[in-house]
């Protein structure tokens, strides 16, 4: 059976591209950058990798500060979060979030709560977007960070990382962008956005797990998490992963923003093609300003996971925002942030799109899904109040 | 690595029997509800001669586990008598389909559970009073034997998760060896108070974790 993956916004596939450049690096050129001064291969790596950085600051229109090589997204929020409230805890004990973010955003802020930070979340409207509003009134002068996502990894909302951006400098507030989802398919200008830090993955964007990149704009607001040697500005002590590096290099340069456009049409498509053939539904990606590649849709009556289970039967890759580990069903944090109800949350199924995916997949999915809700509306012993 | 799940469980998933409702039964009763996002209801028919569960049917909306053991559930029971399928355990049902994650073993407790509300919803219109026991601390344990902690797969007196339980004037104090920063610490808090909080003589159900 053919599979369908549709499910890329947790991870893609690795471009080819981008795998010779990380077999290249693992077989020909293996060497650290830190041998730059003895041998050939430590002199490619460290060009390898130092090119690698001067095309991420190109990218984002960096004037100042550093980029530095992190294991991904996870890391890097820990690095930023836990190394500025590490260094800033004299100036104050206030940090600003959002109740939609990644969890390795949410975990830590919870994390420096037992430490005795105070955090505070601001509140997001019924489509996902933080309300501004909210976030002037939360500054305090003890706030150290605000720390908001640019695309929601559920939903696919894009914040107004230029609107924060402004609220952050006016205020004389840090300002932490996870842009795990964002990067490179949205312009990102740390600059014009007035971005203190910034958080980059690889493998959202087709290239490899295990590397990312952070943004930050000046070394003296945070203290390193981590000691070891003094790789990466002292920050991220560890042997370069060059190969990865390299490719995550790779998967920036050969993006191609038509292909996300492309995404985009096939989106609109498969929305369509669901609105005309399957009832009671609730869309919960706001269309307008959302990722290309992500749509996230309620299926009332059923449960999310008996949903992605069927239709992975027939060769389709989803997921649910709904994960049934106890009686009391753990709901989307982020779908219940928006004010969705739990009954609204339990049927939600994210499809998320890549370059890889076709109409005829589409096609297929729709057939399937229609099929797959049926039968378990027709199980439930929940249905409309008519 | 295959699916987390036996055969006999995607069987059932895929195709599972006695699915429906019963028109007049003799005993109905919903466990869970969509809020919890776990549902089950289940539908009995009673032969009044033999106490016999002659027909039995359920609809259910959850996980695959959820279906399948309310589906298993109604087979085993089917054909007995009510003494019978009162004596059917969670753990037996797990058995029965040859093993369950242990993140999804609460799915076999809420099947049995909608069984036994649907034989006490007999009962009760048969006119068999239940008197009321007062809630103690034995009560508390051995409903909180019912309580499984996903970490583990073990329920969480058995496995030790629970560290010390009181009651006081209709005040019930439960305080787990876990952190609050626990994946699953909230999930088995609201557990917890789901299967104390309805008692007739409790007020409040408090749990604390020691971090």
């Amino acid at each position: 059976m053919k599979r369908i993956y549709l499910d890329n916004a947790t991870t893609t596939r690795v471009d080819d591209e981008v795998l010779k450049e990380i077999n290249y690096y693992y077989t020909e050129i293996y060497g650290v950058p830190s041998s730059i001064f003895s041998h050939r291969e430590g002199l490619l790596a460290k060009e390898k990798v130092e090119s690698t950085r001067e095309l991420i600051s190109k990218k984002i229109n960096k004037k100042e500060g550093e980029i530095i090589f992190t294991s991904g997204g996870t890391e890097g929020n820990n690095i930023i979060i836990k190394g500025v409230s590490n260094k800033l805890k004299e100036k104050g004990n206030h940090l600003i979030t959002s109740p939609i973010e990644h969890l390795s955003v949410l975990n830590v802020m919870k994390f420096l709560e037992k430490k005795g930070f105070q955090i505070s979340y601001v509140r997001v409207d019924k489509n996902g977007f933080v309300d501004l509003d909210e976030l002037k009134k939360l500054i305090k002068k003890d706030t150290i960070l605000i720390s908001i996502q640019h695309v929601n990894q559920e939903t696919g909302v894009i914040q107004n990382i230029e609107e924060i951006g402004k609220i952050a400098k006016e205020k004389e507030v840090l300002f932490h962008v996870d842009s795990s989802l964002g990067f490179p398919f949205l312009d990102v200008d740390v600059e014009k956005m007035n971005i203190d830090f910034l958080t980059i993955t690889a493998h959202k964007f087709h290239g490899p797990k295990g590397v990312g990149a952070i943004y930050i704009r000046d070394l003296n607001k945070l203290k390193p998490i981590m000691h070891g040697g003094y790789n990466e500005f002292n920050l991220r002590p560890g042997t370069e992963n060059v190969p990865l590096i390299a490719g995550l290099g790779k998967a920036i340069e050969i993006f191609n923003k038509e292909d996300y456009k492309r995404i985009n049409e096939l989106r609109l498509y498969l929305l369509e093609k669901i609105k005309n053939e399957i009832s009671d539904i609730r869309i919960n990606t706001p269309i307008e300003k959302s990722h290309s590649g992500i749509l996230n849709i309620t299926f009332y009556f059923v449960e999310g996971e008996s949903i992605v289970l069927r239709m992975d039967m027939v060769g389709v890759s989803l997921i649910t925002g709904s994960a049934c580990y106890s009686k009391s069903l753990e709901a989307s944090h982020v779908l219940l942030a928006m004010g969705l109800s739990h009954e609204d949350a339990h049927g939600s199924i994210r499809f998320s799109l890549s370059k890889y995916n076709t109409k005829e997949e589409i096609d297929y999915v729709v057939e399937e899904l229609k099929k797959t809700i049926k039968f378990l509306r027709d199980l439930s012993p929940l249905k409309r109040e008519n | 690595m295959s699916m987390p799940y036996s055969k006999k469980v995607i069987e059932l998933f895929l195709n599972p029997k006695n699915v429906g409702e019963i028109e007049n039964p003799d005993g109905f009763a919903t466990e869970g509800s969509p809020a919890c996002g776990d549902m089950v209801s289940v539908y009995i028919k009673v032969d009044k001669e033999t106490q016999r569960i002659v027909d039995i049917k359920f609809k259910s909306f959850g996980c695959a586990s959820n279906i399948a053991t309310a589906s298993i559930v109604t087979e085993m029971v089917k054909g007995k008598t009510i003494e019978e399928a009162k004596k059917i355990t969670w753990k037996e049902v797990v058995d029965e389909l040859g093993g369950l994650p242990p993140i999804k073993l609460h799915c076999s407790i809420l099947a049995v559970d909608a069984l036994q509300a649907a034989i006490t919803n007999y009962e009760e219109k048969m006119g068999i009073q239940k008197e009321k026991v007062p809630t103690d601390e034995n009560l508390i344990r051995k409903r909180l034997r019912h309580v499984i902690d996903p970490n583990t797969g073990k329920e969480i007196i058995g496995s030790g998760v629970v560290k010390k339980i009181e009651i006081k004037d209709g005040i019930i104090n439960i305080e787990l060896n876990m952190s609050e920063l626990n994946q699953f610490a909230n999930s088995i808090k609201e557990e917890i108070q789901e299967k104390l909080k309805y008692r007739w003589d409790v007020k409040e159900v408090n749990v604390k974790f020691s971090d």
